[in-house]
C-alpha cells in the first residue's frame, strides 16, 4: 500500500480555511475558556473550620496559613492565602475534615506588588 | 563565540536558542554543513525536586512529583501513586483505574499533538504546528474540566483519583474523540505523503536496534527501531491489565519512524479511550490512604507519552520518604544523541534533537563524584538475574514477552 | 521634467512602491495566517513593526567594519527601488524603459542578495557567517533558471526591455501560454529569491537564528525589511509584466488589472509558504539543478525554435 508522494498536499485544506472562522479566541473581552470546574482562588467558610491545621500541613507549597485570632472557646478563623506560592492543587480542599474550604473559578489574581498577592479568603 | 581551527566552526546550539523549548546546551562542530561532533550539555534546568520530596510528606510529594514534566504529569503521579499504593498495600477501586487510564491516554494525545507541532515546527513547517496546536487545545480543554487545570490536571490521589467523571463528560470526551480521529488520519495521510515532510525526515538520527540496546534508549525512540518497549504491553499495569494494547513499532530506525509510531500511537489512544469509556464500571473512585508508609522500598514503571517512567521510593516508616528517585524518559534518550546527530547535517539538528520529545527539566539531577571505594558494582547479568526474579516474584514471566529478534 | 519627476517621486514611484509594499505585506501575513486559521494582524501591522523598528537602538557589532555594516541596509533598498521603475504599473509604459532594463532589473535584484551575504560575513558571527554562506549558495542554485525563466519570453518577444515584451504580448495574448513552464519556474525562484519557505533554509529561524541578518538592529534592519517586503513587490510587477501581460490600453483599467495580477502572484506565492516543510539547502541545490534548470533550458531552447518557425 505505498501512496505517491507529492508536495503541498495541505494546500487544499489551507484554502478552505481561509473561508472559515479563525480558530483564535480573543481574552479581551472576557475569558472564553475556562470550565466549570477549573481550580481557583479558595473559599473559606470560618464558621465549620476547627483550626485542625490540616491544610496547611498539606500543602505542598506552604501557601495557606489558618489563624485563630480569637480565644479557644470564643473563636475568630481567618485565613490567609498566599497566591503568589499557591499551586492551585486543591489538596487543602480534600484534606479538610470539616468541608470548610472549596475551589471556585476565580483565577484573575494578579496583583502589582508582592505584598498584594497575600490575600485573607 | 566562535572557535576556529582547521576551518571548522563550533557552532553553540543553546542555551538560549529558538529551537530549544527550554535550555540546554549543544556545541556542534561543523565541517562545512556536516556535523562533526556534538556534545550534549545538560544540567541547566536543575530544581532540586528529589531532594524537596525528601522533606515534605507524601500528601506534598505528589504535587511536586506532579510539577516533574509540564506535559507527562499525569504519568509521573501515576507511577508515584502506584509505588505507594504498593508499599502500603492499598486495594485501589476499579473505576479509578480506569478513571487513570482515560486521562493517562488524553494525555498521550496531547503530548504526541504537541510533538508534532513542534517537530513541524523545527522542520520550517508552521502551518502543520499551529494546526496541531489548534487540534491540541481541544484534549487540554476537556483535560481542564476532567481535572480543573489544562497541564497539572491533579487528578491521581493515593488509593483512587480525586474527581469522577459525569456521565455528560464522558459523552464530550466520545465527541472529541470522533473529532481528532478524523484530524489525526488526516496528519497521519499528509506524514506518508508530502514529499517535503518526507524529505527532511526520512534517513534522519538514525538509530538502529543495536544502537538503541547500546544506549538503552526508550519510548518512541526504541519503538521506531522495531523494539518493543511499551510497559502498557510488557508489564501491565492498572487498567491495562484488562484492555490489552496494541503494541505500536515501526522498522524506519530514524526521526521519520518516530513520527509515524507518535501519530500510529495517537489512533491507538482514541481507540483505548472509547473502549474504557464504554466498558468503565460502576462504584467508589478512591479509597482512604495512610499518612504512613512501612519501611522498605519500591519500583515502579509506567509508561509515559514519552517512554518509561520509574520511580523509586525508600521508606523508613514515617510519613516523609527516605529517598525518591525519578527517571523521567528523557534521561534515558540523551545517551544517544550525540552519536544521533553525528554524520548529519547541520539543518537536521534541531529535528533530531525535537525527536526523542527532549524534557529537560525532567531529566537534569544532581551528580555525585565518588571515589570508587566502598562501591559494590554489580554487573549487567547480575542484575537481569536479579529482575527475572522480581518479575517471577510478582508473577509476570519475562520469557512470554515478545521481543522481536534483530 | 517636473512630470516625470513626480512620476518617479510619487506615482507610480516610490511612494507608491512603499505604499503597496505595506499592502502586499499585509496580504502575506494576513492571507499566511487565515491559511492556518489564525486570525492574524491588523491592517497597520506592517507599519507598525516598520515604525518601531526604525525607532529602536542600533548596536553596531565590534569587529564588524562600520561603513560597510551602516551602508549595505541602504545600497540594497536602493537597488530595488530602482529595479521598480522599469516595471509597468499605470497602463503598459513604465517610467524608464529602454532596451535591456530586463537584464538590468534582474541584475538589480541580484544586489540584496549579495547585500544580504556581504552583511552576514562583515558581522563576523557564527550564525550570520553560516546565513551569509547558505544565501550565496542559494544563489548559485536560483540565478540560472531564475535568468533563463525571464529571458525566455523575452527570447520569443525579440526585446529586451518589460515593456516591449509586455507590448508584444498584449499583441498575442495567447502566446503567453508558451511561457507556462518558465511562469511556474519564475514563481519558485522568486520564491527562493525572497528566501521565503520552502526555500528559506539560508535565514532558518530553528537552526541558525535569523541567518545573515542576526546582528542586525533597529533601522538597520528596518532598511532590510523594507527591502525584503519591496523585493517583494517588485518581483510580483515583474513578473505580472512578463508573465501576464494582458492590458486594456486604458490607464485606470490596466491598474486595476496590475493589482488583480500582482495579488494574484502574492496568493499563490503565500500557498507555497504555507504548505511545505523548508528543504535542506543541498536539496534546495539539487531541485534547482536537476528539476528547474533542464526545464528552463528546453524552455529557451523551444522559443528560440518558435522564434524562427513562426517566422516574427
Amino acid at each position: 500500500m505505498k501512496k505517491k508522494e507529492r508536495p503541498g498536499g495541505l494546500a487544499g485544506l489551507a484554502i478552505l480555511n481561509l473561508f472559515r472562522k479563525p480558530a483564535t479566541q480573543t481574552a479581551q473581552f472576557g475569558l472564553g475558556g475556562i470550565q466549570k470546574g477549573y481550580r481557583g482562588r479558595l473559599l473559606y467558610d470560618p464558621a465549620t473550620c476547627i483550626n485542625c491545621v490540616m491544610c496547611m500541613r498539606d500543602c505542598p507549597t506552604g501557601a495557606i496559613t489558618i489563624e485563630n485570632r480569637g480565644t479557644k472557646e470564643q473563636k475568630d478563623m481567618h485565613a490567609y492565602l498566599d497566591v503568589g506560592r499557591c499551586v492551585f492543587c486543591c489538596q487543602c480542599v480534600d484534606t479538610c475534615p470539616k468541608k470548610c474550604l472549596s475551589c471556585s473559578s476565580d483565577v484573575l489574581l494578579a496583583a502589582f506588588s508582592q505584598d498584594d498577592l497575600k490575600i485573607e479568603l | 563565540m566562535s572557535e576556529r581551527n582547521d576551518h571548522k566552526v563550533v557552532l553553540p546550539i543553546g542555551p538560549q536558542h529558538p529551537s530549544l523549548k527550554e535550555p540546554g546546551s549543544f556545541k556542534i562542530t561543523l565541517d562545512g554543513e556536516k556535523v562533526e561532533r556534538a556534545v550534549v550539555e545538560i544540567g541547566y534546568n536543575h530544581r532540586g525536586i528529589e531532594k524537596a520530596c525528601e522533606s515534605r510528606n507524601y500528601t506534598q510529594d505528589l504535587y511536586i512529583i506532579e510539577r516533574v514534566c509540564g506535559i507527562c504529569s499525569h504519568a509521573h503521579t501515576s507511577c508515584f501513586c502506584q509505588a505507594f499504593e504498593d508499599m502500603a498495600g492499598l486495594e485501589v477501586p476499579r473505576r479509578a483505574y480506569y478513571i487513570r487510564g482515560i486521562v493517562g491516554e488524553l494525555e498521550r494525545l496531547h503530548s504526541h499533538l504537541l510533538w508534532l507541532g513542534v517537530a513541524s515546527h523545527e522542520i520550517g513547517f508552521d502551518t502543520l504546528f499551529m494546526y496541531t496546536w489548534r487540534d491540541r487545545e481541544l484534549v487540554l480543554d476537556l483535560l481542564a474540566q476532567i481535572g480543573g487545570n489544562r497541564v497539572n490536571y491533579g487528578v491521581n490521589t493515593f488509593g483512587g483519583v480525586r474527581r469522577d467523571l459525569e456521565a455528560d463528560l464522558m459523552q464530550d470526551i466520545l465527541h472529541v474523540c470522533d473529532q481528532l480521529e478524523e484530524k489525526i488520519k488526516y496528519y497521519a495521510d499528509l506524514a506518508t505523503t508530502e514529499t517535503t515532510l518526507i524529505a527532511r525526515l526520512k534517513g534522519i538520527g538514525v538509530l538502529t536496534p543495536e544502537d538503541v540496546r547500546h544506549f538503552s534508549a526508550v519510548g518512541p525512540v526504541a519503538r521506531a527501531a522495531g523494539i518493543l518497549d511499551d510497559i502498557r504491553v510488557v508489564e501491565p499495569y492498572g487498567v491495562y491489565k484488562e484492555i490489552p494494547v496494541n503494541a505500536v513499532t515501526d522498522d524506519h530506525c530514524d526521526v521519520y519512524g518516530r513520527t509515524l509510531v507518535r501519530v500510529k500511537e495517537m489512533l491507538e489512544s482514541i481507540r483505548l479511550i472509547r473502549v474504557m469509556i464504554r466498558e468503565i464500571p460502576e462504584g467508589p473512585i478512591s479509597v482512604r490512604a495512610p499518612r504512613k508508609l512501612p519501611a522498605g522500598e519500591t519500583l515502579r514503571r509506567v509508561e509515559a507519552p514519552r517512554g518509561e517512567n520509574i520511580h523509586y521510593i525508600r521508606s523508613n516508616g514515617s510519613d516523609m520518604p527516605d529517598r525518591v528517585r525519578v527517571r523521567a524518559p528523557s534521561e534515558a534518550n540523551w545517551h544517544g544523541m550525540s552519536y544521533m546527530l553525528e554524520g548529519f547535517q547541520l539543518a537536521d539538528v534541531p529535528i533530531i534533537i525535537a525527536a526523542i520529545d527532549p524534557c529537560y527539566s525532567c531529566t537534569d539531577r544532581a551528580v555525585s563524584l565518588s571515589s570508587g571505594r566502598d562501591e559494590q558494582i554489580a554487573s549487567w547479568d547480575q542484575l537481569r538475574l536479579f529482575g527475572i526474579e522480581q518479575y517471577k516474584k510478582n508473577g509476570i514471566d519475562p520469557g512470554s514477552i515478545a521481543i522481536r529478534p534483530f | 521634467m517636473i512630470a516625470s519627476i513626480l512620476k518617479v517621486l510619487l506615482f507610480p514611484g516610490l511612494l507608491f512602491l512603499g505604499v503597496y509594499s505595506f499592502v502586499l505585506e499585509f496580504v502575506d501575513r494576513k492571507v499566511y495566517a487565515r491559511m492556518q486559521n489564525r486570525k492574524g494582524p491588523p491592517w497597520y501591522q506592517p507599519l507598525a513593526d516598520m515604525l518601531k523598528l526604525v525607532g529602536k537602538k542600533v548596536i553596531l557589532p565590534n569587529n564588524a567594519q562600520k561603513f560597510v555594516f551602516a551602508a549595505l541596509p541602504t545600497v540594497s533598498l536602493t537597488a530595488v527601488v530602482t529595479a521598480f521603475l522599469c516595471a509597468p504599473v499605470w497602463g503598459m509604459q513604465a517610467v524608464t524603459a529602454y532596451e535591456g532594463d530586463l537584464v538590468a532589473v534582474l541584475y538589480l535584484l541580484s544586489i540584496p542578495t549579495l547585500c544580504h551575504f556581504l552583511a552576514g560575513y562583515n558581522s563576523h558571527e557564527v550564525y550570520s557567517t553560516i546565513g551569509a554562506f547558505r544565501t550565496l549558495t542559494q544563489m548559485f542554485a536560483y540565478e540560472v533558471p531564475l535568468f533563463m525563466a525571464f529571458l525566455s519570453p523575452a527570447i520569443l518577444a525579440g526585446s529586451w526591455s518589460i515593456t516591449g515584451i509586455a507590448a508584444f504580448y498584449a499583441a498575442r495574448p495567447l502566446y503567453v501560454l508558451i511561457n507556462l513552464p518558465a511562469f511556474l519556474i519564475a514563481l519558485l525562484t522568486s520564491q527562493s529569491k525572497l528566501e521565503r519557505a520552502p526555500f528559506d533554509a539560508p535565514e532558518a529561524e530553528t537552526e541558525i537564528v535569523g541567518g545573515a541578518l542576526v546582528e542586525y538592529s533597529g533601522r538597520y534592519l528596518a532598511y532590510f525589511r523594507a527591502t525584503a517586503v519591496s523585493e517583494l513587490t517588485v518581483m510580483a510587477s515583474v513578473i505580472a509584466g512578463v508573465f501576464l501581460p494582458f492590458f486594456t490600453g486604458n490607464g485606470a483599467v490596466d491598474f486595476a488589472l496590475y493589482l488583480v495580477k500582482t495579488f494574484a502572484v502574492v496568493l499563490v506565492m503565500v500557498l507555497l509558504r504555507a504548505t511545505m516543510a523548508r528543504i535542506r539547502i543541498d536539496q534546495t541545490l539539487k531541485f534547482f539543478w536537476s528539476v528547474l534548470t533542464p526545464v528552463a533550458i528546453a524552455q529557451m531552447i523551444l522559443n528560440l525554435l518558435l522564434r524562427g518557425g513562426l517566422g516574427l
